[in-house]
């Protein structure tokens, strides 16, 4: 196992600093000045031009300024906003709960209803619950979900009445973030109804984030499924003479368990590029809304930072995944 | 010799042959038939975009300053002039999509062509050479997989500027690895072969046995990632559009439209409705048909 962390980690070490040498790159090609991209100033005089030209180390050599840039990094200095004039690392790590909150809530919407989909799919095969799941499921992939996302806001809040359109929770309420996460904050509040606005809050943009997770998943529960439903083992458990609830629930779905585990693991990555256009319609205010605003502010060591967190965030996370799965299947750790 | 070979025992029947293959392939094709219901849809699609200047009612960008926000034929208010309603500004909403199809289907074209093209050649480097070629090429394509695919186009379009041109490049670039990476296993499967071994014995040069060789056999699974990462394309260019990176108004991409018609959604459901559905459908049916083409000539990976 400890080989395999190794492996791992060989990987991962030269990858990050590829990472950081894109976000290093990233400000010294934007088309511009790059001191005026990075101080954000208007009419700027020529001392002061110098001035902070010296400050942000464009002066240097180019090594220098990557080793600058690294050294900053290390001591937990990732640039500084030039709209809010706030710490990049701080204003990620405000934001940063409320992206987490919105996938756990996807992630769990797809497992809960993509797992059981794709397994009644394969046990019932060519059956019309069969057809529709994966009409279903192919429809969910190729889904534009930002068009999808404006669809149920005309549905469920343009017609029904029955949600907001965007935020995490109704300005009615206030009270301090305890841990971010506004469905427990609600909760611990204390206050009436302030956990059932969040939650009504929350509802339609984790839809939206969970719809191609859910797909995928369902499509690939079922096609596992039905790979280990074939296999001899299960045909031998049949004919002891265990019953079909039992050879399918524990005999053939822990096998069909580890690529369905990969699938959710891989979703990761797919699910923050989701969470971008989600969080863009619903005006939920969390890392991948403050991306693209950002971007479009102009706001370029914002853009820089949280290019290398988020980028940082999804190697870690790949990194939990694929420990795990060296953990379930070893066949994965003594492979290569 | 000549007696073995014209023996009908020792002579193999499967099919040879150009016109054979085809006809095999879409005997497996066509017992797909959701493909091949994709397949006549792609094509309607393509006759709708090249034919665009006679199918479409309107020009794309004809605004009737009389006919704002008119609703669609059905609904009361609307008018068969209009079939499916107008814009804000009176732009006929039919007419718009069918000239988006030309985008879309121009994007999808050249984001898969660069892609497969590089792809291809890197892959078929890192696979060949194996070594620090293959450790060089392997690591950068590592550092694009490190970025969720939307955030490092988006980025890659502010250093370009947003338009369509810089969205295809910033797609193309992010949909790269896919394509090294599977060039890449192939080929350093096929490289344990008896017949590339055999074509090194009898001197055949490098250039000749990357490509002529050995490429040919490790098409398949290429022509499969190239149909998906074709609709993926479709829609990453629409998500771009939406944001205001990608093509910019008053193109009648469909992201770019659904982006202008956002603020209406509320009072004008078909100016939000129709590219939406447009980007499904075209998405949907280029999907389903890359399955089909994936269980036709990928036996192996067949789903059951």
């Amino acid at each position: 196992m400890l080989a395999y962390l190794l492996r791992k980690l060989g990987v991962i070490v030269p990858t990050f600093f590829g990472v950081t040498l894109v976000a290093f790159v990233f400000i010294r090609l934007l088309p511009g000045d790059p001191v005026l991209l990075m101080a954000g100033e208007r009419g700027m005089t020529e001392e002061r031009h110098a001035q902070l030209m010296a400050e942000f180390g464009f002066d240097k050599p180019i090594l220098v300024q990557y080793g600058v840039y690294i050294k900053d990094l290390f001591s937990g200095d990732f640039g500084t906003s030039i709209i809010t004039k706030q710490p990049v690392l701080v204003e990620f790590f405000t934001l940063f709960p409320a992206t987490i909150e919105l996938s756990f809530v996807a992630i769990c919407i797809a497992v809960i209803v993509g797992l059981p989909a794709g397994m009644i799919a394969a046990t019932k095969r060519r059956s019309v619950f069969d057809h529709v799941v994966m009409t279903g499921a192919l429809t969910g992939y190729s889904m534009p979900i930002f068009w999808w996302g404006l669809l149920l806001i005309i549905f469920f809040s343009g017609i029904l009445g029955w949600t907001p359109v965007s935020g995490r929770i109704s300005l009615l309420y206030f009270f301090e973030p305890v841990t971010g996460f506004m469905l427990i904050d609600s909760f611990l509040s204390g206050q009436p109804g302030a956990f059932k606005s969040a939650l009504s809050h929350l509802i339609l943009p984790s839809i939206v984030l969970a719809t191609i997770p859910l797909a995928v998943i369902a499509r690939q529960t079922r096609s596992a499924m039905l790979e280990v439903l074939s296999e001899d083992y299960v045909r031998t458990a049949r004919a002891k003479g265990l019953g079909r609830g039992r050879v399918i629930g524990m005999h053939a779905l822990r096998n069909a368990m580890i690529p369905v585990i990969t699938v959710i693991g891989l979703q990761i990555g797919i699910l923050f590029a989701g969470a971008i256009l989600t969080e863009t319609i619903f005006s939920w205010p969390g890392i991948g809304k403050w991306m693209v605003d950002s971007i479009s502010r102009r706001d370029y060591p914002s853009v820089q930072g949280g290019l290398l967190l988020i980028a940082a965030m999804v190697m870690i996370v790949n990194l939990v995944v694929d420990l795990l799965y060296g953990l379930i299947n070893p066949q994965i750790r003594h492979r290569d | 010799m000549e007696e073995t070979l014209t023996s009908p025992q020792e002579m193999d029947t499967r099919p040879v042959g150009r016109i054979a293959l085809l006809r095999e392939f879409w005997s497996y094709f066509s017992e797909n038939k959701g493909a091949v219901a994709g397949l006549y849809f792609f094509v309607a699609i393509v006759f709708v975009a090249v034919f665009a200047d006679f199918v479409a009612p309107h020009a794309p960008n004809q605004q009737f300053r009389d006919a704002l926000l008119q609703p669609p034929f059905w609904a009361s208010g609307g008018s068969t002039q209009f079939l499916l309603g107008t814009d804000a500004v009176g732009r006929d909403m039919l007419s718009r999509l069918i000239y988006g199809a030309r985008f879309s289907l121009f994007i999808g074209c050249v984001v898969v062509s660069i892609s497969l093209v590089v792809g291809v050649v890197l892959g078929l480097a890192a696979g060949y050479f194996r070594g620090k070629v293959d450790t060089f090429i392997m690591r950068i394509m590592d550092v694009v997989l490190a970025f969720p695919s939307l955030l490092l186009a988006l980025v890659l379009v502010a250093i370009l500027g947003p338009s369509l041109i810089n969205a295809m490049i910033a797609i193309a670039i992010v949909q790269q690895p896919h394509y090294v990476r599977l060039t890449r296993a192939a080929v350093m499967n096929e490289m344990t072969k008896d017949y590339v071994t055999a074509a090194r014995i009898i001197g055949v040069s490098r250039f000749r046995l990357m490509f002529i060789t050995v490429l040919p056999n490790c098409m398949a699974p290429l022509i499969v990632q190239a149909a998906l990462s074709f609709s993926t394309a479709i829609l990453d260019a629409a998500a771009l559009g939406f944001l205001g990176m990608g093509a910019q108004p008053p193109t009648p991409e469909w992201g770019t439209m659904l982006a202008e018609a956002r603020e209406f959604i509320l009072r004008a459901w078909w100016v939000v409705t129709f590219p939406g559905v447009a980007i499904l459908t075209t998405v949907l049916a280029i999907n389903v048909m890359g399955d089909g083409l994936r269980d036709a000539l990928d036996p192996k990976l067949k789903r059951s």
